[in-house]
Parts: structure tokens; C-alpha cells; sequence
């Protein structure tokens, strides 16, 4: 049975890959672009710094959490869990960070060896990934309940400010974007160990043959989806500049479908940094783009998973055309 | 003497776990009940448990397909279903009969919606259904705007009876979960699930009629969800956006703690009763303790977790 996938795999070298590569990356980049220009046509005032500003108001924390299921799809596994965990992460802050930001810092490591701990069990008992992230996501929202039990606590005034900062010429959002594209594309695609843990993903047999270790390898990148949790949960307290146990909930499926629309293959090895960002804008801005159209936002959700969907049939197809 | 037997029986019968499991805690309650609570706390576990059993065959179903085949829209459709179903009904004499055929339309389309980009467009299908999931759910919430109509009286009526002290709901169920396990044990479509979940390759070259099965289970799994929904907003009198919440995590729980293989291939009904009152009773015990809601998430999830990481047995 691996033999077959083995042969197949390696089937697939010359032209084929070198062209969804950049198709890849090419659809996603387009769509982005095309949604940008529409969101101009609608609504010019968008094409200014402060216009610019409010329309990527929230990107950063989607960003984060974008970058956070790169890593777990990365060795094929998906994380059912990251939502509740960026809740977890904005209770943390809003309640302890002001008052005892020691607590608070040592809370956080907390909460990333808790995803290193999740990444393990699930290398170490040969658990599939859905199922043991779904049951930690009741523990992160227990955590998150236990530190606040209704919305509140206030995030400190330092994370608030430099959320409102504002760089000269370029908005901070987009500078962002650019900078945890290229530090994402350098560690995983262009580092000798990037390459070890895609293929963790891909051919995980092969790996431990030529002697790396898999507890180590999912373990490095379940506790890099959790240092990007924390930073997501980190900028939404700044952006929303209060707690609350229930507003990381939607961060799961857009992240999902932010980091496979930007070009992540579901079955690991296969992933593009660069690509999630743009997966993750393309998210972000399919809200904003209902609500210049005068759509009201309860279809927001269907516009979400229906983009996924489409974005996926459209690479069955192109599939069927390359074959 | 009969111990090896025994053990071997255990190991190809690995449900009796979640009833053991079951039993330890319901022993460990019995403390902090007295008298007649433990009968009530009994019949309302039973109640609730129902529900989890409910959502828990058609996703059994669906993981025994095996190859990833995952219903994560369950949420959506317990939340679409509960709504139009209560939407349709209202107070006539065929109120019932209206919601109940409302809910088995729900139940079907988003069964089709499920099954069409699996199987046609080769989406993974934990993708597909989560993403149609988020569609469905905001159907509902288009739909809704909120408010949600009250249930007709006769569904109301028999999501609270008793007959002889045991809910109506729990003996339907218990009734149809014998159905499920026939069918998958006795009939050839029954035996097409399994076999696909055991070897798709090979259920596909015998000659089995893969595609029309795996449509047919995620229409049932939706119909399920859907009917969830129904019962769920008769019992407390109106639907809500977030009813479904719990019912992904639970749905698949049930399944994989009530002894079912997560890959596929052997599927367990008395298990998902077994797990169902198992984690109902947790979270009852803790409920009679006194712990806040945010312990209750905690030790269901560790419970989860530590269960599964436990009998998962490295292959």
C-alpha cells in the first residue's frame, strides 16, 4: 500500500508539479487581487493609508492564525482546536497581563507547551489528529472559562497602542503580511529542516529511515502553531482591547480555509506560507466585501465555506486537466 | 479458567468499556444523590444521552466508510434542522407531521450537499462537510433571524413523556439503533460500509456499489442531525444558533469511545449508547458536585482525550 503512493508520487515529477506550483500560488494571489480591486471599484475610499488601515483592521489575528494551521497541516494533521485556543490566549491577557504580567508570560509558555504536549500525544499514541484537537479544544474553552467566566477584563494599555500604531507611508498590516510571509517561507521551504518537516507530511516512513525523529519534527511544528496561537490571540486582545471566551470560535474554520485556498494540500508536505497569506486577506476580505455589496453579513459564513469549496473543486479539475 | 476467553472476547468487544466506564461513574454519583434523585438523575441522563446517540449512529455510519470520511456539518444541520423544522410546524393538527416532513427535507439536501463534493469533486471530506457545515449554518441564521417559532404541541409532548418511567425518545432510539445494527450486520448495504471502510480497492473491484452507498450514509447521517435539531428545540421549546455547538465533538466521541475504529471499517451501535451515557454522566456527576462550566469543558475534554489515547493501541 505505501509503495503505491511511494511510486506515484514520484510519478508525478517533470512539468506537472513545476506548473501547480505556481498555479498554487497564482489563484490565490489573482483572487486576492481581484477582490481587492472590486472592494476599490465599490468603495474608492478604500485606496488610502487610513482606508487601507480600517479594511485590514483585523487581519493580523487571522494572519497569525493562518500561519498556526500551515504548521499542523504541514505533517497532514488538521487543528479542530486553534479557536478556542486564541480565546484562551485573549483571556490570559485580558485578565492577568495588566496586573501581574509575569503570570501572564509564564501562563502564555504555558499554553505553547500545551500545543507541544498535544502534538506529541498525538505522534506518540498513532491518534488521528481530528479527534484529539477537537477534545483539546474543550480543554483550551475550560481553561479560557476558568481564567474568565464572562466577557470582560481589559487588554494592557502597551498591546492596545502598539495595535493602533501606525507606520509612515505603508500600513501596518500589510508590512506584517510581508514580514510573516518571507520569515514563513524562509523556515519552511528554504531551510534543510523546513524541508524534513514537509516531508513528515509526505512520506513520514521515509523520514524515520533516514533517521529523524517524528516526535520531534511534529513536536517543533505543533509548538510553532502555538507561539502563532498566542500571537493571534495576543493581537486580537489588542485589537479588541477586552476578553472573551467565546471570540476566538470562528478563527477555526477561517484558518482552515485560509491556509488551503493559499495553495496547502490537506493530505501534508505540501504547503505555501506566501499562499496563506493571501489565503488568510481573501478571508478576511470576503466580510468586508458583502457589506459593500449591502449582503447581509449572516451570509458571511456560506460565502467563507462556499469559496473553500470552490477553491478546491477548481484544483480537482485542473487536476483532470494536467492528467 | 475462563479468563483468556474472557479477555479475548473483551478485546473484539472493546463497547463494554464505555458501559463499564458508565457504570463506575454512575456508582461514583450514587453518593451525591439521595433517594429518589437517583432515578431522576437516571431518566435525565437517559434524556440527554438519547441526543448524543441520535447524532452518534449517523456519524458511526459515516466513519465506518473509512478513508477520511468524517460528517462535520453535524452542528449546522442540527441548527438548520431545528429551525425550519419548528418554522413549518406551528399549532394546526398536522403540525407535527409538517415539522417532522420539513426536517426530513433539511435532512436530505444537506445529506446531497455533503455527498456531492465528496464524492464528485474528490473533496477531503472532513473539508467538504466542515465548510458546508458553516453554509448550513448560516442558512440558519438567514432564516431565523433569531427568533424561533414555538414547537408544535405533540413534539413537544413526546420529547418530555415517560413511559414507565423511561423517555419515549430513549425507547424510539434504543428501537432504531437495533435497526442500524441490523442493517449494518445483515443487509448488503450494511455490509458495503463495512467493507468499504475495510478496503475501499477492494469493496470497489468485488463489484459493491461504492458511490450510491456513501451518498446514501451521508443522507442519513444529515437526517439524523436533522431530526436532532427537531427533538432538541421541542424539548426546551424553541431552537437557538448555538444548539448544535457541542454536538461535533460529542457526535464523534461517541463513536470512537463506544470501541468503533476512527478509520474505518468496524462500527459498534451498542458502543455509542455505552459512550453516550458515559460522558452524559460525567457531566452530570460534575453537575452535582457544583463545578462551573468552565471544569465541565475541562474534564470532558481530558476525558476524551485520555480515554482515547488510552485504548488507541499502537497498530
Amino acid at each position: 500500500m505505501q509503495s503505491v503512493t511511494v511510486s506515484r508520487r514520484n510519478g508525478l515529477s517533470g512539468l506537472a508539479p513545476l506548473l501547480a506550483q505556481h498555479t498554487r500560488l497564482a489563484v490565490p494571489a489573482v483572487a486576492l487581487a481581484a477582490m481587492v480591486g472590486f472592494s476599490v471599484i465599490l468603495q474608492p475610499r478604500v485606496m488610502s493609508y487610513f482606508g487601507l488601515t480600517l479594511l485590514l483592521r483585523y487581519s493580523e489575528p487571522l494572519l497569525f492564525a493562518t500561519m498556526a494551521q500551515l504548521c499542523i497541516l504541514t505533517v497532514g494533521d488538521v487543528d479542530l482546536s486553534i479557536g478556542p485556543f486564541i480565546s484562551l490566549v485573549n483571556c490570559i491577557v485580558s485578565v492577568s497581563a495588566t496586573s501581574s504580567p509575569t503570570r501572564c508570560a509564564l501562563e502564555l509558555i504555558g499554553c505553547v507547551i500545551g500545543y507541544v504536549i498535544m502534538g506529541a500525544f498525538i505522534q506518540v499514541r498513532a491518534l488521528p489528529s481530528i479527534v484529539v484537537t477537537l477534545g483539546f479544544s474543550f480543554i483550551w474553552l475550560g481553561f479560557a472559562l476558568l481564567t474568565l467566566p464572562t466577557p470582560g477584563g481589559s487588554a494592557p494599555d502597551w498591546l492596545v497602542s502598539m495595535m493602533a500604531f501606525q507606520p509612515p507611508l505603508i500600513p501596518m498590516p500589510i508590512l506584517l503580511a510581508v514580514m510573516v510571509a518571507v520569515v514563513g517561507d524562509i523556515l519552511l521551504l528554504r531551510t534543510g529542516y523546513g524541508a524534513i518537516l514537509r516531508g513528515i507530511g509526505s512520506n513520514a516512513t521515509a523520514i524515520q529511515q533516514a533517521g529523524w525523529s517524528l516526535l520531534i519534527g511534529r513536536t517543533v511544528l505543533y509548538g510553532a502553531a502555538g507561539l502563532c496561537g498566542v500571537l493571534s490571540g495576543l493581537t486580537l486582545s489588542g485589537l479588541n482591547t477586552t476578553g472573551d471566551p467565546w471570540v476566538g470560535a470562528q478563527y477555526t474554520l477561517l484558518s482552515i480555509a485560509g491556509a488551503i485556498i493559499g495553495g496547502a494540500e490537506f493530505s501534508g508536505g505540501i504547503v505555501s506560507p506566501i499562499g496563506a497569506v493571501f489565503g488568510a486577506g481573501i478571508m478576511l476580505l470576503s466580510g468586508s466585501l458583502l457589506s459593500f455589496l449591502d449582503i447581509s453579513t449572516d451570509w458571511q459564513l456560506s460565502v467563507q465555506g462556499g469559496l473553500l469549496t470552490l477553491v478546491l473543486a477548481l484544483r480537482t479539475f485542473s487536476a483532470w486537466g494536467v492528467r | 479458567m475462563t479468563s483468556p476467553n474472557v479477555r479475548q472476547w473483551v478485546s473484539s468487544n472493546a463497547w463494554v468499556w464505555s458501559y463499564a466506564g458508565a457504570f463506575l461513574v454512575f456508582v461514583a454519583m450514587l453518593p451525591f444523590t439521595s433517594g429518589h434523585g437517583v432515578i431522576q438523575t437516571t431518566q435525565v441522563a437517559l434524556q440527554f444521552s438519547t441526543f448524543y446517540v441520535m447524532v452518534g449512529l449517523g456519524q458511526m455510519l459515516v466513519i465506518a466508510l473509512g478513508n477520511g470520511n468524517i460528517d462535520l456539518s453535524i452542528p449546522g444541520v442540527i441548527t438548520l434542522g431545528g429551525f425550519v423544522g419548528l418554522g413549518a410546524g406551528g399549532d394546526g393538527p398536522w403540525g407535527a407531521a409538517t415539522a417532522a416532513g420539513a426536517t426530513l427535507l433539511v435532512g436530505i439536501s444537506a445529506g446531497l450537499v455533503n455527498a456531492i463534493p465528496v464524492r464528485i469533486l474528490r473533496i477531503p471530506p472532513m473539508i467538504a462537510t466542515l465548510s458546508s457545515g458553516f453554509v448550513f449554518q448560516s442558512v440558519a441564521i438567514a432564516y431565523s433571524r433569531g427568533a424561533s417559532a414555538a414547537p408544535p404541541a405533540l413534539l413537544a409532548d413526546v420529547t418530555t413523556h415517560r413511559s414507565a418511567g423511561v423517555p419515549d425518545l430513549t425507547i424510539i432510539f434504543v428501537f432504531l439503533s437495533v435497526v442500524v445494527a441490523f442493517t449494518l450486520r445483515c443487509t448488503k448495504f450494511g455490509r458495503t460500509i463495512l467493507a468499504l471502510g475495510q478496503n475501499a480497492r477492494a469493496a470497489g473491484l468485488t463489484g459493491l456499489r461504492v458511490g450510491p452507498t456513501i451518498t446514501f450514509v451521508y443522507i442519513i447521517s444529515s437526517t439524523f442531525a436533522a431530526f436532532t435539531g427537531l427533538l432538541l428545540a421541542a424539548s426546551v421549546g424553541g431552537a437557538s444558533l448555538d444548539m448544535g455547538q457541542d454536538y461535533l465533538l460529542f457526535s464523534i466521541a461517541v463513536v470512537v469511545l463506544g470501541g468503533a475504529a476512527i478509520s474505518g471499517g468496524r462500527a459498534s451501535t451498542a458502543g455509542v449508547w455505552g459512550a453516550g451515557l458515559l460522558l452524559v454522566l460525567s457531566v452530570t456527576l460534575l453537575n452535582v458536585i457544583g463545578v462551573s462550566v468552565g471544569v465541565r469543558f475541562l474534564v470532558t475534554g481530558l476525558i476524551i482525550v485520555l480515554v482515547l489515547g488510552l485504548a488507541n493501541r499502537r497498530a
